[in-house]
């Protein structure tokens, strides 16, 4: 073997046999369809979240191709209008409920927590897999929507339109509602796990940062989304029995739906992007091999936002005729969340200075996550602040500050996510080059896609539009274009994960150089995860990780141990008696 | 063991003498939990957190009526009139019952009292029952009386408890669901009738098949089925001396409802009280003021004995009394049913739009919703609940694994304290 290079305590767990790979151990399909293993679970979220996905994608790019002209190009006749609208709600509808918001807690965040936690399983292995199942079930309503007669709302489903359009409101909400009630599960379990579960010695400021957003975004989804599922709910009651709550009909008051919609939807977005915080986190410093900077820092960052994001729905209704007083405060308070976000940014930034950057493909990603990121987190200040927002409210801008947060951040994110953590679920390695190219196809792709929508909202292009003036239709086409070569790239890195598993090599325990827990299993684990508890340290100190250049992967030394050292020194220090 | 110590003293100190077994990995011990302390303390903060939840899944809608309180108090206090307190104070008293005995309960997992931890869930079933059967005595009630949601709301003090004819022909409602309406207990007490003759002829075919476990899970659940039925009865005899002050106006609304009353069927209990309320109070309410009449007196019931001595010429302090009080209440009451011009609550201006009945459901949207949505809950207890009645009647829990009887009950207890919340902001607070 190759290991004469090495030191001679190197550790390596090897490769899994056929009977303890948790993909192979048990087969067919009842043995997925049942399964409680939470790494099976796991990858049939990651294959429902990326189905929906593409269906929200393929939805967008109908959304662009539509105004490649002014006119509209894509849909035509006399509904053309009303399909545009219930196109772009089903984009968001499907990109947020069924796409984001599951996407790295429920997919990754199901594979990874209890492995990175070295337990063998999360809390509440029933509750976990009937968590999938309600997705799945959420999932069925808003196709059986799509198929009846269609949504046109908006994702946000604002009353009164809500309460009197005739497309299938119910429907829909019932999905949400359901979909809710999944992510609630998947919270309470992770939140459980972490406390309940850390193997001996991983104190809360030991665990992987990956696992401090996970437990912030799971405070949130436990805490917020209750009360979209009550909201929802009084909405299909004031459809169905007019119950006077949020029909100004009945004498209701639609502003208080919107605030009791954005009460969970404002920190919805922190469920969005804070485990996206937490993959870049892990990305950044492993690919860096250097140890975070600033950990305490970004832990406790990631609590403050999911704490301070209760506090600022209100910034979403600045013009919907709040008193004054109210907006002032709001506006005030949103400022409060910019911060432990930049202090996240600046900590990546100061990890990777003075570290020893290994551009592959999830690095690709981590970095332009920074990028992209930091725009979209700065153009937020500008909606935040009022005199701006008053401007800018409903137009392209929000669309792009929205997309730059959430596909820039959490989309791109979650893609450095599955390339990161793609070795380590399937066991293959996919090809670098292609992967570094699709990363820098989705990068140009995006702004070239989003860049121009700034440009349009400041000038005044209002969202939700089907046609618009021909003075907007350059940067409308620049931005159809964009979302074209984005697509490709996506599309493009897709193919390189799927080749991989046909013609990839097969993936070493520990192929990036990470030290926590879940690189000192097998690639794929077995479907004991551990068999004992694992040796617990800091998740960020890679001193003794080895290159094995031989077999292309790490391997965790351990510093020779000596009692008595074995050559006498030069010089002996005074004290002890030497002399110079 | 590592684990095991850390776990130990980290979170949980009390149980140590279950130390012994944590090697064995007893049956009842999920394979990716170390110990049955880590087992239990796992699914004590799931409970908690899951309870949580619940708590913001209905703050929602206390919220909504915060702020339609405060929108609308008018339209609040008028309508709370119409809630039976005396049915809501002993469904107060059965759920409070029924958590006492689920916390016995849980005791007595720990104890492995095992026969008596059957008798006492199904106890607090049968709690959960009764607290059903009065609650459907009071939905059909109203539902006959057309107290609903804004979008069907078509209650008239002129003539309360209007005909199916009436109902299509006035309301323009569809003749099925007319017909549900006027008998809407029929309806709720079917789906539950359903269950105990099902549980009955289980019993049956338990006993008949010798099957001793499913004849000792039957025979508990049958006398729970039951006594939904006791709620129902206990609802209608409250019901019908609830409805004596009622009965004020439909007397005042003049003989003309008196007719019609006779024919309607889902709840005709309260008939007697009603004959006895028109002969004593007719002569002194006038038609006009059938609105504030209807209004249950701050005195309670001991204002019928007040009136009856203030009839006494020389008894002129309560003659003032009953005057005071009966200006007090044609003025508290105005703004659903009266004239909105002549009342004055302390808010100077009232709109006069606010005041149609239509927008005076809005108070029963939100009271449907909570109620509602708490019986969903009752509901879903009543579900956990018969499935730990068949644990506990397997045995299933001993000293050391007696968390799911432990969860289930700081479930029910939560739904108990939304109640009881429920009760004074609904029917008390006025």
């Amino acid at each position: 073997m190759s290991n004469a290079t090495l030191p001679a305590g190197a550790r390596d767990p090897g490769y899994p046999t056929e009977r303890e790979n948790y993909l192979t151990n048990s087969s067919g399909i009842l043995s997925w369809m049942f399964t409680l293993d939470h790494k099976r679970i796991g990858l049939m979220y990651l294959i429902g979240v990326m189905s929906a996905f593409a269906v929200g994608g393929l939805l967008a790019l109908a959304i662009r191709l539509h105004l490649l002209d002014p006119n509209g190009w894509m849909f035509s006749g006399a509904e053309a209008n009303n399909i545009y609208n219930q196109v772009f709600t089903l984009h968001g509808a499907i990109m947020v409920f069924l796409f984001i918001i599951p996407s790295i807690p429920a997919a990754l965040g199901n594979f990874l927590v209890p492995v990175m936690l070295g337990a063998k399983d999360v809390g509440f292995p029933r509750l976990n897999l009937s968590s999938f199942y309600l997705w799945v079930f959420g999932a069925l309503f808003f196709v059986t929507a799509l198929f009846s007669s269609g949504l046109d709302t908006g994702w946000t489903f604002y009353t009164p339109y809500s309460t009197t359009t005739d497309t299938s409101v119910i429907l829909a909400t019932l999905g949400a509602f359901i979909l809710g009630f999944s992510s609630i599960f998947t919270g309470l379990n992770f939140i459980v796990t972490i406390n309940t579960m850390r193997p001996p010695g991983m104190t809360w400021f030991k665990m992987p940062l990956f696992l401090w957003a996970t437990y912030a975004t799971s405070i949130i989804q436990v805490l917020a989304t209750p009360v979209l599922g009550i909201t929802l709910l009084l909405l299909i009651a004031e459809r169905t029995m007019h119950i006077g709550i949020f029909d100004p009909e009945f004498n209701g008051d639609p502003v208080t739906y919107q605030h009791f919609f954005w009460f969970y939807s404002h920190p919805a977005v922190y469920i969005m992007i804070l485990p996206a915080f937490g993959i870049i986190s892990e990305l950044i410093s492993v690919h860096s091999h250097k140890h975070i900077f600033g950990y305490r820092f970004i832990a406790y960052s990631s609590i403050a936002i999911a704490l301070l994001g209760f506090l600022v729905w209100g910034h979403h209704m600045f013009t919907a005729g709040m008193s004054s007083l109210t907006t002032i405060v709001f506006s005030a308070l949103t400022f409060t969340v910019s911060v432990p976000s930049a202090i996240k940014v600046f900590n990546w930034l100061a990890t990777m200075y003075k570290g020893s950057i290994s551009l592959t493909t999830p690095m690709c990603y981590a970095i332009s996550f920074i990028f992209l990121f930091t725009i979209g987190g700065l153009t937020g200040l500008f909606l935040g602040t009022l005199a701006t927002d008053l401007h800018l409210h409903d137009t392209y801008f929000v669309v792009a500050h929205f997309h730059y947060v959430m596909v820039g951040g959490t989309l791109i994110a979650f893609l450095g996510g599955v390339f990161h953590w793609w070795p380590k679920m399937v066991g293959k390695l996919y090809n670098e080059t292609h992967g570094r190219i699709a990363a820098l196809l989705v990068f140009l792709g995006f702004n070239g896609t989003f860049l121009p929508q700034f440009v349009l909202g400041s000038r005044g292009m209002p969202r939700r539009y089907a046609t618009y003036d021909p003075e907007f239709a350059f940067l409308h086409q620049l931005s159809t274009f964009g979302a074209l070569l984005l697509g490709v790239g996506l599309l493009y890195a897709f193919v390189v994960l799927m080749v991989s598993l046909v013609k990839g090599r097969r993936a070493p325990a520990n192929p990036w150089g990470g030290v926590t827990l879940e690189w000192q299993c097998t690639s794929p684990p077995p479907y004991y995860n551990f068999e004992r508890p694992p040796v617990v340290g800091d998740p960020y100190d890679f001193h003794n990780l080895e290159w094995d250049a031989e077999n292309e992967r790490y391997v965790t030394t351990e510093p020779e141990r000596k009692l008595v050292p074995e050559s006498t020194p030069e010089e002996v220090p005074v004290h002890a008696g030497g002399q110079k | 063991m590592a684990t095991i110590d850390s776990v130990t003293t980290s979170t949980d100190a009390h149980a140590d003498d279950s130390h012994g077994h944590d090697h064995d990995h007893p049956s009842w011990l999920a394979h990716h939990f170390d110990t049955p302390e880590q087992q239990f303390d796992s699914g004590k903060l799931g409970i908690w957190l899951f309870l949580v939840t619940e708590i913001l899944f209905f703050s929602g809608m206390f919220c909504a009526y915060a702020i339609f309180r405060m929108l609308r108090p008018e339209v609040f206090e008028g309508c709370s009139q119409f809630l039976n307190t005396k049915l809501g104070a002993i469904n107060t008293g059965v759920l409070l019952f029924s958590s006492l005995t689920m916390a016995w309960a849980v005791r007595c997992s720990q104890t492995e009292e095992h026969k008596k931890l059957v008798a006492l869930i199904a106890t607090t079933l049968s709690c959960a029952m009764v607290f059903l059967g009065v609650k459907s005595i009071e939905y059909s009630h109203k539902w006959g009386m057309g107290l609903l949601p804004p979008g069907s709301y078509f209650y008239s003090a002129a003539n309360e408890h209007p005909t199916a004819q009436q109902l299509v022909e006035i309301h323009g409602f569809s003749e099925s669901m007319a017909y549900f309406l006027t008998n809407s207990l029929y309806f709720i007490c079917a789906p539950f009738a359903l269950v105990a003759v099902a549980v009955l002829v289980w019993l049956i075919v338990a006993k008949v098949s010798g099957n001793a476990f499913q004849y000792a899970c039957a025979k508990p659940l049958l006398v729970v089925a039951l006594s939904f039925f006791g709620g129902v009865g206990l609802g209608m005899i409250l019901e019908s001396g609830g409805e004596h002050h009622e009965g004020e106006h439909v007397a005042a609304a003049g003989d003309h409802s008196d007719a019609e009353h006779g024919e309607h069927s889902g709840d005709d209990h309260g008939d007697s009280g009603h004959s006895h309320s028109i002969a004593s109070d007719h002569s002194e309410a006038s038609a006009d003021e059938d609105g504030a009449t209807m209004v249950e007196s701050p005195l309670g019931d001991d204002y019928a004995a007040v009136k009856l001595l203030a009839e006494n010429e020389t008894n002129t302090g309560l003659k003032d009394l009953v005057a005071a009080e009966r200006t007090q209440q044609s003025i508290a009451t105005g703004k659903v049913l009266t004239d909105p011009a002549a009342s004055d609550v302390g808010i100077s201006t009232v709109e006069s739009e606010v005041n149609t009945p239509r927008q005076a459901g809005v108070f029963f949207g939100i009271y449907y919703c909570m109620t509602g949505v708490h019986a969903i809950h009752i509901l879903a207890g009543i579900g956990v609940l018969v499935w730990l009645l068949i644990r506990a009647v397997r045995q299933d829990f001993n000293r050391q694994y007696f968390g799911p009887v432990d969860y289930v009950g700081l479930y029910w207890h939560l739904v108990d304290l939304i109640w009881i919340y429920l009760f004074p902001l609904l029917y008390l607070i006025r």
